[in-house]
């Protein structure tokens, strides 16, 4: 090849990199590997990683059953290994499952269009928060306390330099947000109201009210949904104008973070300011029934500094598995997925509630529950994990003001013996919390 | 078809309608194990929030489902199945060893919040990534967090301001080539930087004078791709960084063309300030059909400060931790820790490379472009002779005499079983053709798409049409995309036209 390309060496192809930055000795990275050594390599940093562990830990991300079928699917080359399908006439595979995608996003959220995906639920939010601000035309946004903290980190940084004012609105005793605090922060400048239900606590937001007073100022509603399996058996939030979600529980495994599947949907009239790719339906020249990435007057490739978003690469294998997943479930095993996780977090919180006290009870919620226990709950947790089980999340770090509470998450994985296990260890450390109280209780009396 | 094609013979393949065309009542690919905690009455626990009905969504058997998306998939060009020479989007080989890795249980199934003490293991990934990554670009420190390419260049830009802003004098403008990606001009809109555009010079390099006369204090960066989008590297790379760091000015790099340089040269080395990687380009992780990606950002030094939370620390006990507080920061711009599974698989990359992989790697993918380049040379023109890195930017000049353009070209190639390489891309070439082999091309496959073009370029002259209208052998022809965005149907209906087109 060096002898048709006319050259001596591969050394004479890189002559046009000045030489004093050419790298002259070894790149200091680990040496080269034999596949049985990464392999090797790997599974001992998955044994460090808490493999075989069990856990009550949700908090934006699910554990939910994977059916076998979707890892068999996405492993096929033709899906796996494929660019973004611009070039339509062979990545029709990609646009036809991206398509119904859509559809069924549609059909779960009650909106009328939904995007391709985006990052991740974090990012899908901040996002739809900027479409609402070019939608309304105004840049004031009210920020609900109970949207996950991580969502709001994210958006404070997106908006930053975008001047978008941010407030964000307490909530109430009863795990919901504060709407005599929404309608005080709303005003006829307030672009949006950003919520999420189930909210961070697993609490289902009253988005109607929220609605309600929004739209009364002609401010729009942007809700966050993050834990996709509730849609089965809670009613999706209607008035919302702009939804933006988390869909890693519909068959995505949870790997530490991500990769995860955003997505946002909405009503057609606000498709032209809808950040990411878009499949539409189309006809070929002989009539015949096709898909292309569409509208992409709207995205960076065509429009550059005036692009609705920069986002390019999206997350679309990942989205793939949700569309399977959502296949696999369907119209009648979603319900029965979700009226499972009700019942494992109902007779879980239950069972909580008779030695810890169970926050926000008086408010529907779906599979995540706070509990609040007098004992500081990394201690119970340390215990716990000697049974090799993952308390609730703590909230200290979030939720100073909620003190020794922490956000436990139970879906149809979580067994009725690991729920006792725990309910067990909480109960052992609020017994002795008691009985240390009365001893010294006791002393003091004597 | 004119010519028989040595790589592609045309076969059946089984037409396929969309999932809800197949639903029917009572069919179902679920089963819950049984409830082990008594049954409880929804409608008691959930009032007016419980939903009743899902809809249109489908009900369908397994075996429906496997045949479903396996048909479908049929209708994919993949890389797998051939060369996919697209320019700048780097399509090389995805190792499998990767995805099995990526699968094991502690892997797949660490939830981000689980206690550090249980997740020495993906923190020790992410630390060893980290480690390889700076070592490659010769950088200072690095995130992680961005999830694709131009999440990386938001990233990059924030840290760009949060480092003026903290001098003290935020600037308003950021210079972009004019050969740049869509991404880079969308981004700086996103940090609030107003665009300057930068004109490329005659072989198509920056225009070094024209940087010098528009550099002033207003400028918070220059944007550049390295090497650039006709795969030419930037020769005056130091006097450019020169330019901008003598009036305060920092220079960010677009690393979408680092499979040109790994092992070679390190962006460090040559006066980068900040620079993202795209672990989906150069290290291998699968694009499966358009995502998932992962944006890396590299920066010196005096950046780091900025860096988005939580940045990974070493501890004394010898541990790994997340450090949270960190009062300068941008903030976060994603949750958790980034596309991990990402991380992963790009690891396990550099590791089946090692150094000597690494370096072979690279140089394999400039000889693999400069052999198309000398194979195509004279059948198309080449508008810029500077020398070609790891792609090469032919036009459509000699072709459009006979009103082919470059995408009928492309179209064509799909005839000959390729995947079309990116056209119309970089604007400051009319009608492009821009040609990425990537080094994972056997000497074999390179020959064939050589065939084909040439083939394609003889087709042109005897018969124009025949190339204009391809392409030929697909499912489907060309799509009518202008319908497709003046009337968008972007979802499926019941009952509606959706179904009466089909096969």
């Amino acid at each position: 090849m060096l002898k048709a390309i006319g050259v001596n060496s591969i050394d004479d192809l890189f002559a046009p990199i000045p030489a004093e930055y050419r790298l002259n000795r070894d790149l200091k990275v680990p040496r080269q590997m034999a596949e049985s050594e990464i392999v090797d390599w790997f599974r001992e940093r998955s044994r460090e990683n808490g493999d075989g562990h069990s856990t009550f830990l949700g908090a934006g991300v699910y554990y939910h059953y994977r059916p076998v079928i979707i890892d068999s699917l996405i492993s096929r080359g033709e899906f796996l290994t494929a660019y973004t399908p611009y070039q339509a006439e062979i990545s029709q595979g990609t646009l036809q499952s991206i398509f119904e995608f859509q559809t069924m996003i549609c059909e779960l959220t009650g909106m009328e269009v939904a995007n391709a995906s985006m990052y991740d639920g974090s990012t899908a939010a901040a996002e739809a928060v900027m479409m609402a601000v070019r939608l309304s035309g105004r840049r004031n946004v009210a920020v609900a306390r109970s949207v996950h903290p991580e969502y709001r980190e994210v958006l404070s940084t997106y908006a930053f330099h975008q001047g978008m004012p941010l407030a964000t609105v307490p909530f109430e005793d009863s795990g919901r947000v504060n709407l005599r605090e929404i309608e005080r922060a709303v005003t006829t400048d307030t672009a949006c109201v950003l919520v999420q239900s189930p909210n961070f606590f697993g609490t289902i937001e009253d988005v109607e009210a929220v609605a309600e007073i929004a739209h009364a100022k002609g401010a729009m509603v942007v809700v966050a949904i993050a834990e996709t399996v509730s849609l089965g058996i809670i009613e999706p939030p209607r008035s919302a104008d702009i939804i933006a979600m988390e869909a890693q529980s519909f068959g995505v495994p949870p790997g530490f973070g991500g990769p995860y599947c955003g997505v946002i949907a909405t009503r057609e009239s606000n498709v032209r300011q809808m950040p990411g790719r878009l499949v539409g339906q189309t006809t070929d020249r002989n009539g015949k029934r096709g898909f292309v990435l569409t509208l992409a007057t709207r995205e960076q490739h065509i429009r550059r500094e005036k692009a609705t978003s920069n986002i390019c690469t999206n997350q679309a294998l990942v989205a793939l598995m949700v569309n399977i997943f959502m296949t696999v479930y369907g119209k009648v095993g979603l319900k029965e997925l979700a009226r499972h996780n009700l019942a494992k977090a109902a007779y879980a919180a239950q069972r909580f509630a008779k030695s810890a006290s169970v926050l926000f009870a008086g408010v529907p919620r779906f599979n995540e529950f706070v509990v609040r226990t007098s004992e500081d709950p990394y201690a119970i947790n340390s215990r716990l994990l000697g049974h090799k089980v993952v308390g609730g999340l703590p909230l200290k770090k979030f939720y100073p003001e909620l003190g020794n509470a922490s956000l436990w998450c139970c879906t149809e994985l979580t067994s009725r013996s690991m729920i006792d296990t725990a309910v067990g260890l909480v109960g052992e450390s609020e017994r002795s919390v008691r009985s240390a109280k009365e001893e010294t209780a006791e002393e003091v009396a004597r | 078809m004119k010519h028989m094609t040595r790589k592609a013979t045309r076969h059946v393949n089984q037409n396929e309608g969309l999932i809800f065309e197949k639903s029917g009542s009572g069919k179902a690919a679920w089963k819950l194990a049984p409830l082990d905690v008594p049954e409880v009455d929804t409608q008691a626990l959930l009032g007016a929030a419980e939903r009743s009905d899902l809809g249109n969504m489908p009900e369908v058997s397994e075996i429906e489902i496997i045949r479903h998306f396996t048909r479908l998939s049929t209708w994919n060009y993949a890389i797998d199945l051939g060369m996919y020479p697209l320019g700048s989007c780097t399509m090389k080989y995805n190792p499998r060893v990767n995805e099995l890795v990526s699968r094991l249980d502690g892997i797949a199934n660490a939830h981000p919040y689980q206690p550090e003490k249980i997740s020495q293991g993906a923190l020790r990934i992410i630390k060893t990534l980290s480690d390889c990554l700076l070592e490659i670009t010769g950088m200072d420190a690095i995130t992680l967090q961005p999830a694709a390419g131009a999440h990386g260049e938001l990233t990059g830009l924030l840290l760009i301001r949060a480092y003026h802003d903290s001098k003290g004098a935020p600037r308003k403008k950021v210079l972009i080539p004019d050969s740049a990606h869509g991404t880079n001009p969308a981004t700086a809109a996103m940090v609030g930087y107003a665009v300057e555009n930068l004109k490329s010079n005659a072989n198509g390099m920056v225009d070094v004078a024209a940087l010098e006369a528009q550099m002033n204090e207003d400028v918070a960066a220059l944007m550049l791709t390295n090497p650039n989008t006709l795969g030419v590297f930037e020769q005056e790379i130091h006097k450019i960084a020169d330019i901008l760091h003598a009036k305060g000015g920092l220079l960010y790099m677009d690393g979408a063309n680092m499979n040109a340089l790994v092992g070679k040269v390190r962006p460090g080395d040559f006066g980068v300030d900040v620079m993202h990687l795209n672990l989906h380009k150069t290290f291998s992780t699968p694009h499966g059909g358009g995502g998932p990606g992962s944006g890396p950002v590299a920066i010196r030094k005096q950046l780091e400060p900025f860096l988005p939370r939580p940045m990974l620390i070493s501890k004394s006990d010898g541990t790994l931790a997340f450090d949270y507080d960190r009062p300068r920061s941008i903030g976060r711009v994603r949750s958790f820790y980034g596309n991990f599974g990402m991380f992963v698989r790009a690891l396990a990359y550099i590791l089946a490379n090692g150094p000597d992989g690494l370096r072979q790697t690279t140089e394999d993918a400039v000889l693999n472009a400069n052999y198309i380049r000398k194979g195509l040379e004279g059948t198309y023109d080449l508008p810029y002779s500077s020398a070609s890195m790891h792609e090469v930017v032919f036009s459509d000049k000699v072709q459009a005499k006979k009103g082919v353009r470059t995408m009928d070209i492309a179209k064509r190639l799909i005839d000959y079983g390729f995947h079309p390489y990116t056209t119309a891309f970089p604007l400051i070439v009319p009608g492009a053709l821009m040609i990425e082999p990537t080094e994972s091309e056997p000497k074999e496959e390179l020959d064939l798409f050589l065939e084909a073009m040439r083939s394609i370029a003889q087709e042109i002259e005897e018969d124009a049409e025949l190339v204009r209208t391809a392409p030929h052998s697909t499912r489907v022809s060309r799509l009518d995309e202008t319908a497709a965005a003046r009337k968008p149907v972007l979802r499926w209906k019941p009952n509606s036209e959706n179904h009466k087109s089909e096969v």
